[in-house]
Order: C-alpha cells, then structure tokens, then sequence
C-alpha cells in the first residue's frame, strides 16, 4: 500500500520539486520562479475572485459536459441498436465530427451572444463524440447469450435498456466519458479565451494582456489543479459504476 | 408438453448451405423428464434455440404447450452452457433471479418469496446478496437454474448445462436437477453429450443422428425414480442402457457427414 502511494505521487514530487528548484533563481520575466507564483496564488485567487471567475466557468464545464454524456449515451443507444438508425445518421455523423469545436465558437457567438449557452454548446460539441462513438460500440458489442436470456425470459422494453443495453455497454460508456473529460476542460477556457467578460480563461487571457505574469501562471497551476480533482471525482464515480466489471476481471484472471 | 413435427433447418449463409437439422419429429408429453444426446455437431443446440423461440425453423413446426413457437413462449425457461455469459455481471444473485419475474410485472414480495424459495431450492440461500463472478462455476449454473425455477415455466430447457463444470459439481448439480423436476414437476428437455448423464437423469433418451439430424433412437430409461450416483450407475440395467446408447451413437457417427455447428 506504501509502495503504491509512493510510485503514484513519487513522479510529480519529483517534477514539482526540480520546477521549483530550477525556477529559485528566475531573473526572467515571463518565466517568474515556482515559489512567486505560489505566493502570488493566495492573494490571486481570492474567495470574491472564485465566485465572479472560477465558479461560472466549472458551472459550464459541469453543465455541457453531463449534456454531452447524456446526449451521447442516448444517441449511442439508438444507433447502437437499430441498424437503419445507424446507416440513417452515420454520414452525417462523420461529417460533424470532422470539425474541430472551437471553429464553432464565431459562429455560436453570431448565433446565441457570448453568454453560457454559447460555451455550453460548444463543449457540448466537442464532447459528445467519443461518448457517442464508444458508447454505440458498447451496445453492439453486448454478449448475445445475455441477449438470449432477456429474450427468452420477457425482458423487453426500458428494463432491457436499464439493465442489458445500458449496464453491458457501461465500460465503453465510462472510457469515452473518460476521454471526453479533458477535453471539456480545453473547450471551456477556448470559448472563453475567444468571447467572454468572465471566466477562468478571460481571466488567464486578461492578465497575460496586463503583463500580469505570476497571476497568469497561477491561473494556469489553477486549471491544473482542477484537471486534478475533476479526474479524482471522475474516478470515484467509475468505482461505484464498475465495481461489478473490476470484479470480474480479477475473477477470471484468478480461475 | 413439446411437440416437433418434421423440423427442418438449414443454415445459409457465407454461400455455403449447411443443413444443422434434416427432419425431426418427437414429442415430450406433460412433465417428462427427456435427454436429447447425439454426436458432436448434430444440430443439438440448434433443436433447442428453435424449441426456445430463439431461431426460426426452415420448415416444419414446433409447439409449445399446444401453441405454435414463433418467438419465446412464455412460461418455457432455458439454462444456458454458458454460465457465466447467462447471468447480469453487475446484477447481484437475488436480483437475477428476479429480473424475470420484475419483467412479468410481478409485485415486490412475491418476487421476493419466489426468489428466496428457488435459491433455497439449489442451496445457495446465503449466496443471494453475492455477484455471480464471486462465485464458483458450479454455484453460477445453480443461479441460472434457481432463475429458471422462480419464472415458474411449464416447460425447461437445458443446453448441456454442467459441459463446463468439473465431475464432482457436475454429480452433484445432476442430482440438483432430478430433485427440482421432482418437486416442480416441469416438462423437461435436457440436451447434452455425455451418454452417462443422458441415461442417469432421463425418464427417457432421444439419440439423435449426426448431421442431417433424425432421431435415431427413442429409448424409454425403466430405471427407478429414486436415482443415486452409486447405486444407479453400478445398477446392471444402466449399464446396459447405456451400452445402447453408446453403440446406436457409434453406428450413427460412423458415416460421417459434412459438419454443422453444434
């Protein structure tokens, strides 16, 4: 258990403690040492400064990233199931897919202002896909014994989708969710850096502009930081979610 | 009570016609207790996924209970080989016993009893609030069995259900099974290879041929009720019968036809 905790925070002690040695001398302006941006972080990213900048920010991110899942189990589901809805949707698909979201972004703001539904939308469209992509692998991949039971037992309509459809193809569901996460991250300070008057990219962007240069570095340990804890959250909720499928598998490497 | 009247199936796919079933015809009256054994790649397992309302037959008929089989008769169950790949992974064992029975729209505590009941029946009642995979293999065929007996069915189908466990759980699950039909009293369709099974638990054994299938040999098992895996299998009629049936086999298998899946 040691050993573990050790290996898994041995490598970025190691890194922290070579940035802040590294950077103890700094003379140079745009690169400020480790511990000037940590001082510089308290004063910085005051309660006031969280509530007006950083809480908007997570608001979105939270926000377009569960529509983005949601939006993707379902659409994933559907396509995943019927083959007409699949040949139906799937060049049209691909041809979405093909843009990078933050092109979007100027014509979001055309469309809906430069308020949250802008941003929502374009996280939203940056992270359906690899929910939706690996979530219609997961439910054509479901095992057909499984699907021979629901039928020869009646179980059919939402109650094959709660407990077959969905639960079979919850691990692929889980690692596109996965992947989608960082990149809510990346999507919400870009559409923040391109139109906003708040948030945690404005934020980052405007003291970059004002020659702010500890404030900036710290506004961009603060994305890392919460890089950090959205993948710990990220994590405990996968355990509760998969425990059944970790299981599994440590089962049948022991027999 | 089954019935299957010239069941012909064919299997045409990948510009290849294989012909899993020729014609086939025999019935299984009302609480029965019949074997289906044959050689490997007789179109078993096929017979039995037309039986269960999971393929469609090329021509001629099944009947379940009377009624023609077009998709899943109610009140028919099946135990599949797979054991592991029957039961919900994420599902505890109660709550598999119970999907069944929450997709016929039964009330809570009814479900509750019947699921508490089949368990106990197949001696897992402490294993209800464990995962399938914490299971042995053995106990994971138990679950499915328990499943089948709590949806309560007329008619049982089991497909070579104990092939994947080991001799000692297999013993044990035969004897598991032969106690379940005595006390539920279902119409019972058991298909597997092992002639020993076949004769031990069967009231009677269908000898199928090998691929294009026929029933070879229809042979009423005039063992006691009462089985036990001593006395029964040193009995000198079983041996005998199972001499039968291991020689009607070897003259089928003997000209050997184009494979077929299983």
């Amino acid at each position: 258990m040691l050993w573990r905790v050790l290996l898994a925070v041995g490598l970025p002690v190691v890194l922290i403690a070579a940035w802040w040695f590294g950077s103890s001398g700094s003379e140079s302006f745009y690169w400020p040492s480790l511990s000037t941006i940590v001082d510089t972080f308290g004063p910085t990213w005051t309660w006031d400064m969280f509530q007006e900048q950083v809480f908007p920010s997570l608001w979105r991110l939270v926000v377009g990233y569960l529509l983005a899942v949601l939006l993707g189990v379902a659409l994933g589901a559907l396509i995943g199931t019927f083959r007409s809805v699949r040949s139906l949707l799937e060049p049209v698909l691909e041809f979405l897919r093909a843009f990078p979201p933050p092109v979007l972004v100027p014509a979001a703001i055309l469309i809906s202002g430069i308020g949250d539904r802008t941003k929502i939308l374009v996280i939203v469209f940056g992270c359906v896909w690899p929910v939706l992509l690996n979530t219609i692998e997961g439910v054509r991949g479901r095992d057909e014994v499984l699907s021979d039971t629901c039928r020869t037992y009646g179980i059919t309509g939402t109650l094959r989708l709660r407990h077959l459809v969905l639960r079979a193809a919850s691990p692929q569901i889980i690692t596109g969710a996965r992947q989608a996460l960082p990149l809510a991250i990346i999507l919400m300070v870009i559409s923040e850096m391109m139109a906003a008057n708040e948030g945690l990219g404005f934020t980052v962007l405007q003291f970059q502009r004002g020659f702010q240069i500890p404030e900036m570095w710290s506004g961009v340990l603060l994305l890392g930081l919460i890089g950090i804890v959205l993948s710990l959250l990220f994590r405990l909720a996968e355990r509760s979610l998969l425990g059944w499928y970790h299981g599994q598998r440590a089962g049948q490497r022991e027999w | 009570m089954l019935e299957v009247k010239n069941l012909h199936k064919v299997y045409d796919g990948h510009g290849r016609r294989v012909t899993a079933v020729g014609d086939l015809t025999f019935s299984v009256p009302e609480g029965q207790f019949a074997c289906v054994v044959g050689p490997s790649g007789c179109g078993k397992t096929t017979l039995l996924r037309v039986l269960a309302g999971l393929l469609p037959a090329t021509s001629g008929e099944v009947r379940v209970q009377g009624t023609p089989v077009t998709a899943p008769p109610p009140g028919l169950a099946v135990v599949f080989q797979e054991y592991g790949r029957s039961l919900f992974p994420w599902l505890r064992v109660r709550e598999n016993v119970e999907l069944p029975l929450k997709a016929q729209g039964m009330a809570r505590t009814e479900r509750r009893d019947l699921a508490a009941e089949a368990l106990a029946a197949v001696g897992l009642s402490d294993a209800d609030r464990a995962y399938p995979w914490q299971l042995s293999g053995g106990m994971q065929q138990r679950v499915a069995i328990a499943r089948a007996i709590a949806y309560q069915p007329r008619v049982l189908l089991m497909d070579e259900p104990f092939a994947a466990v080991d001799a000692q759980t297999r013993a044990d699950l035969e004897d598991l099974v032969r106690s379940v039909w005595q006390r539920f009293g279902v119409t019972l369709l058991f298909v597997t290879h092992d002639i020993d099974e076949a004769v031990y638990l069967g009231q009677r054994v269908i000898v199928l041929s090998a691929s294009p299938t026929t029933v070879a040999q229809d042979l009423t098992i005039d063992l006691p009720a009462e089985r036990d895996q001593l006395t029964t299998r040193s009995d000198a009629r079983f041996t005998e019968l199972r001499a039968q049936v291991y020689a009607r086999i070897q003259k089928v298998k003997a000209p050997a036809a184009e494979g077929a899946p299983a």
